[in-house]
């Protein structure tokens, strides 16, 4: 501790550099707190309890692929099976594009079955529901975004699903609107749109008698996994083979699909690593050959080359601490925006903790050439500007 | 008979670069008594910083045998020989090397870092020999902000912190107006007789050297005359 004043004052020898050199490292490590939570948050789904009672069966190959309808009863003989929901991606938008709404068609009785106690509605809007062959069921954060009242008819625009006459475009009437019990629901159910199954399949120019997919709720938790194993053994072999997976899998394997998730992300990474290895380490020995006059003088007074080498590995740390510290504090605190964007993704402070390891190392790698440079230094040499 | 503070034996020391050698030293035998003010004077290539930088401890000699306050510096290895600098030796430099980041205070408390004494202390004994130097008003100043003779005086309260048995300089006063360097002239001259201090300094300046209570002259790696 008692070196601490003259490391600390090294540091700050030119305020610039060392600002500039920091905010680099500040903007790396806000990077990689961000994408390693998000590569902690696929590599560790099913960290959580609740919801685990909850199955997702879709075709083994792809969620793009549909599944025959008749395997509803199928899934349902299976002992274990409390109740069977289907559904499809809508895939809508209202207005344009980037009014994303997360419309899904939904057989009432076992969607509700399912999710029992999820919602909060009024019994008299979802009689209306039921009654109305076109109405919509919406989330209440959906209605306040786009200003949406009762008896509105709204319409969407499907990415995928045509109409018998060609249309793209779906008219809704909303007749009720829905809040979720959990409050930690409430950003992931935000967008969401229920409308009838029957109208939708009905509706559609094709694909009739298939679904998305299907979800099922166990009776005991506990018994998830055999059950999964179960299901799909029922259609292994056939020509829609399914991958059932619990529930909050659902949405990382949703986004897997896209690509390998963690290799984009550790490509990022050591990108933006081996940029940062080569700005920081450059600043150190910059730093240390500005100096070199200082070092000696230093050996003169009798720092040994021991003392000297401590000295600048940890002026390294220090300027790799500060700047990990700061933008890891940084991505701890853009954890709930992160979290709105990947709805349903579970983020832990945890994936943080990896990050002290590679400052460390970092520090290592860009303090060690300039630290044995300055432990090598001949007194007489440099002191005589031959260095 | 006062007591041998610095002592040479047939001391050499060869530089060499690629193939070139250069014999700086050539056989040189001297002995310094303890409480002894000696200007080194002498041509520039006669070795008199090497000389400085042999007793100081900065450097070895090709051979010979060098003992400086009772220790045999020939035979110390790296660490060693730091750790005796740090006890035994102050250095003066020309162009005063302190820490341009560092006030005057933490500038003289740097050679107390290596001691087990506490911050309360070092500081202490630093503003002391700020006092004895008489700067003790710049001690929150940084280099940038003192004058060349109150940098030096700092350089020299820097070198006296530790109590070291010997002060080296090396041309002290060869940045400072003439003024400036009477006044640190005056201060050396007076840490010698007052405080005891050995002082060896290098000097092409023969009215700094008229302070010192000797003066050796070099020439071509060898003692040319004493005065």
């Amino acid at each position: 501790m008692k070196f601490f004043p003259l490391i600390w004052a090294t540091l700050w020898r030119k305020k610039a550099r060392t600002i500039f050199t920091l905010l680099s490292i500040v903007v790396a490590f806000l990077l990689f707190g961000v994408l390693e939570t998000v590569d902690y948050a696929f590599a560790h789904p099913s960290t959580g309890t609740s919801g685990a009672n909850l199955l997702i069966t879709l075709n083994k190959y792809s969620i793009t692929l549909s599944l025959p309808f008749s395997d509803e009863q199928e899934i349902r003989s299976v002992p274990g099976i409390a109740d069977v929901t289907w559904l499809t991606w809508f895939g809508a938008y209202y207005q344009e594009p980037k009014q994303f709404v997360f419309a899904l068609p939904i057989d009432i009785d076992t969607y509700l079955g399912i999710h029992k106690g999820d919602f909060v509605y009024d019994d008299t809007q979802m009689q209306a529901f039921r009654n109305t062959r076109d109405g919509a069921f919406v989330n209440t954060e959906l209605m306040k975004k786009h200003g949406w009242k009762i008896g509105d008819r709204i319409p969407l625009h499907s990415t995928i699903w045509t109409q018998k006459n060609g249309s793209l475009d779906w008219n809704f009437l909303v007749v009720g609107v829905y809040d979720v019990t959990d409050p930690t629901q409430r950003n992931q159910q935000a967008s969401t749109f229920l409308f009838h199954y029957d109208y939708f399949d009905e509706g559609r120019s094709f694909g009739k008698g298939n679904v998305g997919w299907y979800e099922e709720r166990v009776e005991d938790a506990a018994q998830s996994a055999a059950i999964s194993a179960r299901i799909d053994a029922l259609f292994a072999n056939s020509s829609n083979e399914t991958k059932t997976q619990p529930a909050k899998d659902f949405a990382l394997a949703f986004i897997k699909q896209l690509g390998d998730i963690g290799f984009v992300l550790r490509a990022i990474l050591g990108a933006v690593f081996f940029t940062l290895l080569f700005l920081t380490g450059n600043t150190m020995m910059q730093s240390v050959r500005e100096r070199i006059p200082e070092l000696a003088v230093l050996k003169t007074l009798g720092f040994t080359d021991a003392n000297v080498l401590g000295l600048v590995l940890a002026e390294s740390l220090l300027l790799c601490a500060i700047g990990a510290l700061l933008g890891l504090a940084a991505s701890y605190g853009a954890l709930p925006i992160i979290k709105q964007g990947l709805q349903g993704v579970e983020l832990s402070p945890l994936a943080l903790l990896p990050g002290i390891g590679v400052a460390v190392l970092l520090a290592l790698i860009v303090g060690l050439p300039p630290a044995l440079r300055a432990k090598r230094l001949n007194i007489v040499d440099a002191l005589a500007g031959k260095h | 008979m006062s007591e041998t503070i610095v002592s040479l034996r047939n001391i050499r020391k060869r530089y060499t670069r690629g193939k070139q050698h250069v014999d700086v030293l050539e056989g040189l035998t001297l002995d310094i008594p303890k409480g002894e003010f000696v200007a080194l004077m002498g041509p520039s290539g006669s070795g008199k910083t090497t000389l400085l930088n042999l007793i100081g401890g900065l450097d070895k000699p090709t051979s010979g045998e060098i003992t400086v306050a009772g220790q045999r510096l020939d035979q110390l290895g790296g660490g060693a020989l730091s750790r005796w600098r740090a006890r035994h030796v102050g250095f003066v430099f020309q162009s005063y090397n302190l820490m341009p980041m560092l006030s005057a205070q933490r500038n003289v408390e740097l050679p107390l870092l290596l001691t087990n004494l506490p911050a309360a202390q070092r500081k202490a004994n630093a503003l002391a020999a700020l006092t004895l130097v008489g700067v003790a008003d710049r001690a929150k100043h940084k280099p940038a902000e003192l004058s060349g003779g109150q940098a030096q005086r700092v350089a020299i309260a820097r070198a006296l912190v530790a109590d070291p048995t010997i002060l080296v300089c090396d041309e002290p006063t060869g940045d400072l107006d003439r003024k400036s360097a009477d006044e640190v002239l005056h201060l050396l001259q007076t840490l010698n007789r007052d405080y005891g201090k050995s002082i060896i300094m290098v000097t092409h300046d023969p009215k700094a050297a008229e302070f010192a209570g000797r003066q050796l002259h070099m020439d071509k790696g060898a003692l040319a005359e004493s005065g």
